[in-house]
């Protein structure tokens, strides 16, 4: 008669199983403010704050390169002459980067049109971070420079290389 | 003394023993086997969306950056669903009355996010972290598979423990350049460094990533 009972008794901590694949704790994939789906609203400023212009180094322009192609490209293509994928499937044409107005424009301008869009370009602000906002507007200014360069811009070393 | 059992306890014994061994091998495969086949995962499964966005179309047919979208995936735990916002970057010029697209411009224009359905599920247990697997050269078509020829978003890998480990026991292998991380067609050639070689560049440790707490904390 005892047995039995016991062994009812050992089915009891059974009672404590639950389902652990819904855990109501601090986990990217479980806390509903950041789960798919639930993206707040008022997310457009993230990590949006103003800083001053980084010192130009190649490692900011290649940063800027790397961004510039993720961001950038599908409208402003790699070239920046504004023909890139989006633009040919019907997106209204940005200006080329190689305008007199652009190529005169200081990096500051390409900053601010990241931050709050221009024209049909929506704000970049949540996408791109104001370092990298940095980096992009430096590599912009490279891409300006790439083709208005004149064979006298040349180290002698780079020109002996030309064919 | 009459027979303690009667003819018929024979087929009763039989039919016990069998339904037994049925109830074990049941029982077993249920447990066991059952939970990690590719059709309980559903692995190829394409899963309902409220928009059937095609990565296709986007990915393979206009060339877009799986960053374009997916911003956090270098720098956060969580690749990053895009908000509508992103996706009206360029609907808001092309597309601009497809049907298919009015749950997207209803959902900026209210305010309210669109509900995408998981897609890749792991359990609440497991601690996963992108951006770590990206810094040490894990591609995203590693676990994600050729999304860029997914015309509808299904789950390409099984996504059980077993499949983490598999990984996690020997990674070199799974390493690739930093330059092909996001490319979903790369795959391994005579020119690419070895997997002893991406193990010693990424700075990955040869032990203790099968710790428990890896994964779980």
């Amino acid at each position: 008669m005892r047995r039995p009972l016991l062994l009812l008794l050992l089915l009891l901590p059974l009672a404590a199983c639950d389902d652990m694949t819904a855990q109501p704790k601090r986990n990217a994939y479980a806390d509903p403010s950041v789960a798919p789906g639930r993206v707040p609203t008022d997310s457009v400023s993230w990590r949006d704050h103003s800083t001053a212009p980084p010192p130009l180094t190649l490692a900011l322009i290649e940063r800027g390169q790397q961004r510039f192609r993720i961001d950038c490209t599908p409208c402003h293509s790699e070239l920046g002459d504004g023909n890139g994928m989006i633009v040919q499937r019907g997106f209204p044409q940005p200006p080329s980067y190689q305008e007199d107005r652009l190529r005169a424009a200081p990096p500051q301008h390409f900053y601010d049109v990241i931050t709050n869009g221009h024209g049909a370009m929506y704000s970049f602000a949540q996408r791109v971070a104001p370092e990298d906002r940095w980096a992009i507007a430096a590599y912009i200014k490279a891409l300006q420079r790439s083709q208005h360069a004149a064979i006298a811009d040349l180290t002698a070393a780079e020109r002996a290389a030309l064919p | 003394m009459a027979a303690i059992f009667r003819p018929s306890a024979n087929l009763a014994a039989k039919v016990v023993l069998l339904g037994m061994a049925a109830l074990l091998a049941g029982g077993t495969g249920w447990w066991l086997v059952w939970p990690r086949t590719d059709w309980s995962r559903r692995v190829g499964w394409v899963i309902d969306q409220p928009v059937p966005f095609s990565h296709e179309h986007h990915v393979a047919g206009l060339g877009i950056d799986c960053r374009f979208c997916h911003t956090s995936v270098e720098v956060s735990s969580n690749a990053g669903m895009p908000p509508t916002y992103t996706c009206m970057t360029c609907h808001s010029q092309i597309w601009t009355n497809a049907e298919l697209l009015a749950p997207v411009r209803e959902s900026l224009a209210q305010g309210r996010p669109i509900a995408w359905n998981v897609v890749n599920d792991i359990p609440q247990y497991v601690y996963f972290n992108h951006s770590i697997h990206i810094a040490k050269g894990v591609g995203c078509a590693s676990c994600h598979g050729s999304v860029d020829r997914m015309a509808l978003t299904y789950k390409a890998s099984s996504f059980t423990m077993q499949f983490c480990l598999n990984c996690h026991r020997d990674p070199g292998p799974n390493l690739r350049p930093k330059e092909a991380i996001y490319d979903t067609e790369w795959h391994r050639t005579a020119d690419t460094p070895s997997p002893a070689a991406l193990m010693q560049q990424y700075g990955v440790p040869n032990r203790d990533l099968t710790d428990c707490s890896i994964c779980h904390r």
